[in-house]
């Protein structure tokens, strides 16, 4: 990076240091923050949509949306979340593959399922297996945002299903009473007055999630985990201009350090907004405190 | 083979008992079953150490933390910050190469580099934390009127924490501490993909569950068995900590008691 790390044998202490730190692999190494933030930049929102159908189905007078709705809220709070994202790279891999198999090849005779091999057209590879790096590696970080979504969404569910029940059932009648339809009380009130009910289970969720982003590791995404462990280990001379020991755990302190910055950032801004969000409301922390509304409080 | 044998073999596999090598070829149910059952054995062990050590920790800190001198206070709110504040995933790729530097210079220190005992200390400290801060928030909203109704009794320092404080404290904390109990429990299944080694292939039941699932590149069955186990895993717990939460209620009337039920879907997350 800098003119002077020419040759890296001759330097010593902090240009050492500095030569050391802008090599190509720690520039990667930074962008795969940049891949982090984007994550959950990208997740959160997704989560979002997903919670939000999920609590809609687990309210619906329909029975079987209702139990479907319920079943996967229920589902991820008694399984390990570690479990799911293991579990769902690889099944939804293999469900687009089957799809595209199925549009792409009709006339393809033979079983899927061969033995221990998972045997779809070579038109219904998915991506290509002609395509260039970057597209599998897009295809992989979008597998991920996926798999965190569902997760994630089944939380946000379980958090917005309590915010709607904790709305309360006197602004429901009040919609009733001015005879509006079960439509129009759900868009028009309970929808604009829930979101304080769940501000404070969507704030936990959301450090969750910050917390959760190293498992990108596991799903087979090139982030701060898989490069604090790559730079992080012996190098010897014959491969690199930059000899060092194990210094794997103090890329990981570093990496300790910017978690528990971040999620301090986010506790400070989230406070915030919930101090202004709750300002006026007729809840505890907005002061009024009226009787009958912090009991049934989000969970 | 009939499905007897398969789990005689197999059955405690987990803590290296009974056959040498894993299956290799022609995986049946039973199998799968079996071993991702035997790897659970270490999930339980993990969750039932961190969370009965931590539990005493826990208290430390919440009393700690709720000190007002600034020697007590200080330590409990940071050791509370760094473990509720980074992720589990880093605490135990960092903690397992921190023990690897010390295996070579401190002498005694060896063991901490193999799972039962490096993840076990990490997850006492993780937890410690978690319940800590739970228990912290119940003390301070302990009635003031029994901690003064104490006062009138003459009773004083430990007397009134062991006999008062403390119990009323478990009683308010205890849904939210059943929470963490599972989610410890769902914690455990880090381990073994976080640094810490499997050796000898005895892992735990996520350890299995992949094992099958890149073996047979189908993922329909061994998740399937996992999620299984887990949620009656989660159910145990539910019982247990209901039983302990019933017993810490018993000379409240039958209608309060009820109320203090864990409520199903009250989440503390990790």
């Amino acid at each position: 990076m800098f003119s002077y790390c020419a040759d890296p044998d001759t330097l010593e202490g902090l240009r050492w240091l500095s030569c050391y730190l802008t090599t190509g692999k720690h520039l990667s190494f930074y962008w795969a923050f940049g891949t982090v933030l984007l994550l959950l930049a990208v997740t959160a929102p997704v989560a979002l949509l997903f919670g939000f159908g999920g609590a809609v189905a687990a309210r619906s007078r329909v029975a079987p949306l209702a139990w479907f709705g319920k079943g996967y809220i229920a589902l991820v709070r008694g399984v390990p979340d570690i479990a799911f994202f293991l579990f769902f790279v690889i099944a939804l891999d293999q469900g687009i593959e089957w799809l595209r198999h199925q549009a792409k090849c009709p006339d393809w005779d033979q079983p899927i399922r061969q033995g221990n091999d998972f045997v779809v057209c070579a038109e219904a590879k998915m991506p290509l297996s002609t395509s260039a790096q970057w597209v599998h590696e897009v295809y992989g970080f979008w597998l991920a945002v996926f798999t965190f979504a569902i997760v994630f969404g089944a939380f946000a569910a379980n958090v917005l299903f309590g915010a709607m029940r904790a709305v309360p059932r006197a602004q429901i009648e009040t919609g009733e009473a001015y005879g509006m339809t079960r439509a129009q009380i759900f868009r028009r009130i309970l929808v604009p007055q829930m979101w304080v009910y769940a501000l404070p289970g969507l704030s936990n969720l959301w450090m969750v999630l910050i917390k959760a982003s190293p498992l990108l590791f596991l799903l087979g995404v090139e982030d701060i985990v898989y490069w604090a462990r790559e730079l992080g280990s012996t190098k010897t001379p014959q491969f690199t201009d930059y000899p060092h020991g194990d210094w794997r755990m103090w890329y990981f302190l570093f990496l300790l350090v910017f978690y528990l910055g971040f999620t301090r950032v986010s506790e400070i801004a989230l406070d915030r907004l919930m101090r202004r969000l709750t300002h006026g409301q007729a809840t505890l922390g907005g002061g009024a405190g009226r009787a009958g509304m912090t009991e049934a409080g989000p969970p | 083979m009939s499905c007897w044998d398969t789990i005689a073999d197999y059955g405690l596999r987990s803590l290296g008992y009974g056959e040498r090598l894993l299956p290799r070829s022609d995986f049946t149910l039973c199998q799968q079953f079996t071993l991702i059952g035997s790897g659970l054995l270490w999930n339980i062990y993990f969750g039932v150490v961190a969370l009965l050590s931590g539990f005493v920790l826990a208290t430390a800190l919440a009393l700690g933390k709720a000190s007002a001198s600034p020697w007590f206070r200080k330590p409990a709110e940071w050791t509370i910050f760094v473990f509720r504040g980074s992720p589990l995933f880093i605490q135990f790729f960092f903690a397992y190469f921190l023990f690897l530097s010390l295996k070579g210079q401190v002498d005694g220190l060896d063991a901490l580099t193999s799972a039962w005992l490096g993840a076990a200390v990490v997850l006492f400290l993780n937890t410690a934390a978690y319940s800590g801060e739970i228990f912290y928030g119940a003390l301070l909203s302990v009635p003031k009127g029994e901690v003064e109704a104490a006062d009138a009794y003459g009773m004083a320092g430990w007397t009134r924490f062991r006999r008062v404080i403390w119990p009323t404290m478990l009683r308010l904390a205890w849904p939210a501490y059943t929470n963490e109990a599972i989610f410890l429990f769902h914690a455990t299944t880090l381990v073994f993909f976080s640094g810490f080694p499997a050796s000898r292939q005895q892992g735990d039941a996520l350890y299995y569950a992949s094992y099958f699932a890149d073996k047979t590149f189908n993922p329909f069955v061994p998740y399937p068995i996992l999620a299984g186990y887990f949620i009656l895993l989660t159910l145990v717990i539910i019982a247990l900590m209901g039983l302990i939460g019933r017993r810490l209620n018993r000379h409240l009337p039958a209608a309060q008691a009820t109320a203090r039920r864990p409520r199903r879907f009250a989440l503390l997350f990790r």
